[in-house]
């Protein structure tokens, strides 16, 4: 972290991108890290897509303006692909990190990526539901996160979740939560 | 806390720095120091003999300028009474009737 | 709380720093952006976590009104508002600074309708630049925390006793997760300390009068000539609360925050989250050999003014950015202000009014880059030049 890292989530309302932002942020800052986490503002509608914003920087934030150049750009949705370049203002060496079935192959095609760029997938959706049993894709993501960038480290990521999700949920909850962050984390393919 | 000594008919020589703040009156009941007589241009006249005491003028006066004693009433606050004429209006047994502030200066030489 | 760095909104923070004071009375009507913050401390209410007695209004006009009646009554009173509300509050607002009552608001800057839009611009705020109230700006959701604090300080000061309001900028701030810090319950109590009206209606050994009339002669005047002197004093009042609070959380509350001006070409001056922007942008040119500057008045009223004009008075050319449009006039507020502070001051660099992020448009980096291009080329042009809306092609 030797410089601001800027992250930008997109997702359809509902998916928990805002939130996923959030602890992203919150995991960076048990690090000591200066941090930013925000949705792109608009009306609430399930289903619409969106976008949110994560900067991690290892001094105070100045900026205050939407991300327009990612390093990271995380698509918790893949049927976005058709309607939202996700790719837009991303760097040549920037890091695509994709919820989906579809190999890192088949999603660099689709993502129309060129190679300076690393494409990372991973089938959140399908870990989320065997572990927390629904469609919350946005804890498993973080997990992958870590794994391809090493922002976070994933301990931090569990220790994070723990703290968040301690006071309102059961163990039991906690416990599929954590397990999703890992199997993620293990999961991931570049 | 008591408030600096407060004298509301000085109010026109006051420079902004020496305004209350806020404008605030702090001092309780001070418009009896403030003499409205001036503005009538009638006033009310009572006749004592003819008066029931019924107390519907001290009632209805804006000014409070019915004076009593022991629920009596000994006379009309002519510093105060801005001459409005509505206890003539109300007096049910003719005690009370309007004459010009003239009239009055003739009548009673005031 | 302990004091170690947590997130949290500006909207978390400016509630919390209220539940920290515990004013007697909030009065407050919901409104996007500023909704959280009575959210937040209705839920304090609830949860026993504050005495306040919160009154729920049907309107901002009404929220203001019960505001004015517990402040004269002796209450330390807070309140929130945003935009419209803030513009149907607008009545309200020189009564409570005529009858130098010190309520603290806190307003989320979002533009006004219409057309309809819910994000950030100064255009609500600005709007009551001239009702009397002190005015602070907030960059970050830190600094909105900060200014709630000494805004208590600062308005029940007895040389001051003005109503204040704390800005924060619309979702930027408002709704933005941002790295703060807490200080504890009792170093804010500490500071804020007890407050003592002057003149509490409900002392009835001592009875007063408020919302007098002042019809005859220049009494009006008069009080306004007092209302004008006790504001400007508040200048000094800002800034001695702003070193003690700054000496005891680490975090300096000064009128003016100026970067990079003691050497710099090329200075942009600005209020509120966008300088954040601005300053970012300057560093990265101070790196490819470019002076740029950036002046940022925390306060808007009392208006800084020889401040400003000393920051800039080594500069080349000079850019302000304002954040809402005054329809017709010259330029925006901010510049406004600033041109007649320049020219007081004897700075006689050109200077180009800029219109930014109007309902939310993203004021973006390469926009900031932009402004301190352009401020070369005027720099050797040597005139000022005329109003520009930043990023919009005409």
């Amino acid at each position: 972290m030797s410089q601001l890292t800027e992250i930008r989530w997109h997702a359809r309302a509902g998916q928990g991108a805002v939130t996923a932002a959030k602890l992203v942020a919150d995991t960076a800052l048990l690090d000591d890290a200066y941090i930013q986490a925000m949705p792109e503002y608009g009306p609430e509608r399930m289903g619409a897509p969106l976008k949110a914003y994560t900067r991690i920087s290892p001094v105070p934030i100045e900026v205050h303006n939407n991300i327009t150049n990612p390093s990271i750009v995380i698509v918790l949705d893949d049927t976005l692909l058709d309607t939202v370049d996700v790719l837009e203002g991303v760097p040549e060496d920037g890091v695509i990190i994709l919820n989906t079935e579809m190999t890192p192959a088949d999603a660099r095609k689709a993502l129309g990526a060129p190679d300076t760029m690393r494409v990372a997938t991973v089938d959140a959706t399908g870990i989320a539901l065997a572990t927390i049993k629904k469609d919350m894709p946005n804890t498993p993501i973080v997990g992958a996160l870590s794994a391809v960038t090493g922002l976070i480290p994933i301990e931090n990521v569990k220790k994070r979740l723990v703290i968040t999700f301690g006071k309102k949920f059961s163990q039991e909850m906690i416990d599929a939560n954590l397990d999703c962050a890992d199997r993620a984390y293990k999961e991931v393919h570049e | 806390m008591a408030y600096p000594e407060f004298d509301v008919t000085k109010e026109t020589t006051w420079k902004p720095s020496e305004l209350p703040i806020g404008f605030v009156i702090p001092d309780g009941g001070n418009s009896v120091k403030y003499l409205t007589g001036g503005w009538r241009s009638q006033r009310p006249i009572w006749d004592k003999d003819a008066c029931k005491n019924c107390m519907l003028c001290w009632v209805y006066c804006p000014d409070a300028s019915i004076i009593t004693v022991d629920k009596e009433m000994t006379g009309i606050d002519y510093d105060h009474c801005k001459g409005c004429g509505v206890c003539v209006n109300e007096c049910k047994f003719g005690a009370l009737k309007m004459i010009t502030e003239s009239e009055a200066k003739e009548v009673y030489g005031e | 709380m302990s004091k170690e760095a947590f997130s949290a909104t500006g909207n978390q923070m400016v509630a919390n720093a209220m539940r920290q004071v515990d004013p007697d009375v909030m009065a407050a009507y919901p409104i996007t952006p500023q909704t959280t913050i009575v959210e937040t401390y209705a839920k304090f209410v609830a949860d026993g976590k504050v005495n306040t007695e919160f009154v729920t209004v049907e309107s901002e006009h009404s929220a203001m009104s019960a505001c004015i009646g517990a402040a004269a009554a002796g209450a330390r009173v807070a309140t929130a508002t945003s935009s419209q509300g803030l513009a149907y509050m607008w009545e309200e607002l020189p009564i409570a600074a005529g009858m130098r009552l010190p309520i603290v608001m806190a307003n989320a800057n979002r533009t006004i309708s219409a057309p309809i839009n819910i994000h950030c611009d100064h255009s609500d705020i600005m709007g009551v630049r001239d009702a009397g109230w002190i005015m602070f700006f907030a960059e970050t959701a830190q600094e909105a925390y900060d200014n709630t604090v000494i805004a208590f300080k600062v308005a029940e000061d007895p040389n001051v006793l003005l109503p204040v309001i704390t800005a924060l900028d619309g979702f930027t701030t408002t709704h933005a997760m941002e790295r703060c810090v807490l200080e504890e319950d009792q170093t804010v109590k500490d500071f804020v300390g007890e407050y003592t009206p002057l003149y509490p209606l409900l002392d009835t050994e001592n009875p007063v009068s408020h919302g007098n009339f002042a019809n005859i002669g220049n009494m009006y005047m008069r009080t306004k000539m007092a209302h004008r002197r006790a504001i400007e004093g508040a200048a000094d009042v800002i800034e001695k609360y702003g070193k003690e609070w700054g000496a005891i959380v680490g975090r300096e509350f000064d009128l003016v925050d100026s970067w990079g001006t003691e050497d710099a070409d090329y200075i942009i001056v600005t209020v509120g989250s966008c300088a954040g922007n601005a300053r970012y942008a300057a560093r990265l040119l101070r790196e490819q050999g470019v002076k740029c500057g950036v002046v940022r008045p925390r306060v808007f009223r009392p208006f800084p003014g020889k401040q400003i004009a000393e920051a800039c008075k080594n500069a080349k050319a000079i850019a302000i950015l304002d954040r809402s449009d005054s329809m017709g006039a010259c330029e925006g507020p901010v510049a406004m202000e600033t041109k007649s502070a320049l020219m007081d001051g004897g700075v006689t660099a050109p200077v180009t009014s800029y219109i930014v992020g109007l309902g939310g448009a993203d004021i973006t980096l390469d926009q900031m880059k932009q402004v301190y291009a352009e401020l070369e080329q005027r720099a050797e042009a040597g005139k000022n030049s005329e109003l520009i809306y930043l990023g919009i092609e005409e």
